[in-house]
């Protein structure tokens, strides 16, 4: 089924409907359109019947596996459950139908949720001050390190050429920090699999511009000396940036504003439960310190007597996006939010008990290179000689969509299980039982899943090499 | 995994053959097999200088982005430019076809022996 593309299914003449005939003069479109507007081929649209359309694409779609159809433990990705109630809000036609020219007069409501949000968002950083622009995660890490070198810029300190980043980072944090123009530094792990403070304080000097750390890590470990790593960046003159990523582990339980971090993104769609991937778009707002917020992005909402404005901050880096970011993507995260109200903490509680009741199920079993208990996400590693790929492709026969496998980095045959707060326990245990019915298979075994999916392996290294993107 | 006696390593899992003053440089079969089916290789100009330790490319596999490192310095004489059409010749045959780079040395080299290197290999394990 899979590689039978809707082209394939055209029939020359083919149409859908018939439309009346016409009963007005036909008028040739190369006299009334500018020279060269009209196209000389036509454009190679498939044509088909409409059953055939519609099949096509309903058949496609029943081939989809996400969060809608199936328990989803993406390793820092939190793949929870996307309310209904938030869609309902987003859908609600005075929101729905605005356009980003209207005047301000006419969408206060509007104006009024994103001041809202950014009052949320500081509230969860424990920073005073908010930006809802950047469109996804790696653009709030980018929007964020663009404002900590025109920090420096503005104050004429041109020394500052390093970034910091630990072996544990997402791959996005060097790469945010190479397209700023800074080199990277990579700092190593202590045996808890935390930032080495020590290594940290003989790397950290008047070149050093910030250290970008994600906390709990991507070893789902709490970086538990994060204030004492702020102080020895503050005493360098340099910033801590925090990597949001995780926030569902910490959120409502830890302000990261309150342990020195100067600046962090959050990903409203993981977080605050918008779809994503390809199940909708993202926001990557940011929060950070009054020494940085003059350079945020514009615009950002503000009140005053007189209603709420959008405002250009005074240094601001400009804008980031069009606009004034994902909006409908703010207006699902408010509402979920609005919906927790003080008990959002709890939402971090249960995220954090899931991944550790998967953990203490499958030890013994698996290995877990990182003792303690972990926060929102476990790392395990398959039992000697088995591969975590191998597991991972068994789990979709088992009906579930695979962890992340082979990250982070420093652990080999990693696979990071981020269970989230949504499932039940009857998810958990079913999915800790496919588990270890999997560690039990032999090697030749595992390597023939999955025998229940559409496609059985993809050869991936041969689309890698041979990428054949157009038909 | 074959480690054979002849050649150099590093702890960053490159060999190195030194032949009067070129050494030829690739990854060991230890390496590939851990980095899984690699898709592309990022190689260094030739005539570049690198210091020992330098980075000069990379290699991506279906798993990740490693980086390769120069095991000893000098000057870049040759590159293997059949990798860039036929990367799967490091996973194939590393200590053959699959090599990467040829330098002409300059200073001491400070390598492994090939039974340091295996040591190594059993440390990690």
């Amino acid at each position: 089924m899979l590689g039978s593309l809707i082209r394939d299914k055209g029939r020359e003449g083919r149409r859908g409907y018939t439309l009346p005939r016409f009963d007005v003069e036909r008028v040739d479109l190369g006299e009334i359109l500018p020279k060269g507007a009209l196209r000389e081929e036509k454009p190679g649209l498939p044509e088909v019947d409409e059953p055939t359309v519609v099949r096509h694409y309903t058949n496609l779609s029943r081939q989809n596996w996400g969060i809608d159809t199936n328990f989803y433990p993406l390793g820092s990705c939190t793949m929870k459950h996307n309310p209904r109630a938030n869609e309902a809000a987003a859908a609600v036609p005075g929101f729905a139908g605005l356009h980003p020219l209207q005047p301000e007069g006419q969408i206060q409501g509007a104006l009024k949720v994103m001041h809202e949000m950014q009052g949320f968002l500081s509230a969860v950083s424990g920073l005073p001050a908010v930006s809802l622009q950047p469109m996804a995660g790696a653009q709030g890490e980018l929007t964020s390190i663009l404002m900590v070198r025109k920090y420096f810029e503005d104050r004429g300190d041109t020394e500052r050429t390093t970034v910091l980043v630990p072996s544990t980072a997402h791959g996005t944090n060097p790469a945010t920090a190479t397209m700023v123009g800074f080199g990277t530094e990579e700092i190593g792990l202590d045996e808890d699999g935390c930032v080495d403070v020590e290594e940290l304080r003989g790397k950290v000097d008047g070149t050093t511009a910030a250290l970008m750390i994600t906390n709990p890590n991507t070893l789902g470990v709490y970086e538990k000396n994060i204030a004492e790593i702020a102080d020895i960046l503050h005493e360098a003159g340099a910033f801590l940036y925090m990597d949001g990523a995780n926030v569902n582990a910490i959120m409502g339980r830890m302000r990261p504003g309150d342990a020195g971090v100067d600046v962090m993104h959050f990903n409203l769609h993981k977080t605050f439960s918008t779809p994503h991937g390809g199940g909708g778009p993202g926001s990557g707002a940011i929060a950070c310190s009054g020494a940085l917020a003059p350079f945020r992005p514009d615009p950002v909402a503000e009140k005053d007597a007189d209603g709420y404005h959008l405002a250009r901050p005074e240094k601001t880096i400009g804008r980031v996006a069009g606009f004034h970011g994902n909006f409908g993507v703010f207006l699902k995260a408010w509402n979920y939010i609005k919906m927790h109200g003080p008990e959002l903490k709890n939402v971090t509680d249960m995220a954090v008990l899931n991944a550790n009741y998967v953990r203490a199920h499958l030890r013994g079993t698996y290995r877990i290179p990182y003792e303690g208990l972990c926060k929102h996400e476990c790392i395990v590693q398959p039992p000697k000689g088995k591969k975590a790929l191998d597991v991972a492709k068994g789990l979709i026969d088992h009906g579930f969509h695979p962890p992340t496998v082979y990250f982070p980095l420093v652990v080999k045959e990693a696979m990071l299980i981020e269970p989230t707060e949504t499932e039940s326990k009857e998810t958990l245990d079913d999915f800790v039982g496919a588990m270890l019915e999997l560690a039990e298979r032999s090697t030749e075994e595992l390597e023939e899943a999955p025998v229940n999916a559409p496609t059985r392996r993809l050869d991936e290294a041969r689309a890698a090499r041979k990428l054949k993107a157009r038909w | 995994m074959s480690v054979p006696g002849e050649l150099q390593y590093t702890k960053t899992h490159e060999w190195v053959r030194i032949e009067g003053e070129t050494a030829t440089i690739g990854i060991t079969e230890h390496a590939q097999d851990e980095l899984g089916d690699v898709v592309f290789v990022e190689l260094p100009e030739e005539g570049r200088t690198l210091d020992a330790g330098d980075s000069f490319g990379a290699v991506e596999s279906v798993k990740a982005v490693s980086d390769l490192y120069a095991p000893l310095a000098g000057e870049v004489i040759e590159v293997n430019g059949t990798l860039g059409d036929n990367p799967e010749k490091i996973n194939e045959d590393p200590y053959g076809e699959g090599w990467i780079l040829k330098l002409r040395v300059s200073g001491e080299p400070d390598l492994l022996s090939a039974e340091d290197y295996e040591k190594l290999l059993e440390q990690a394990e």
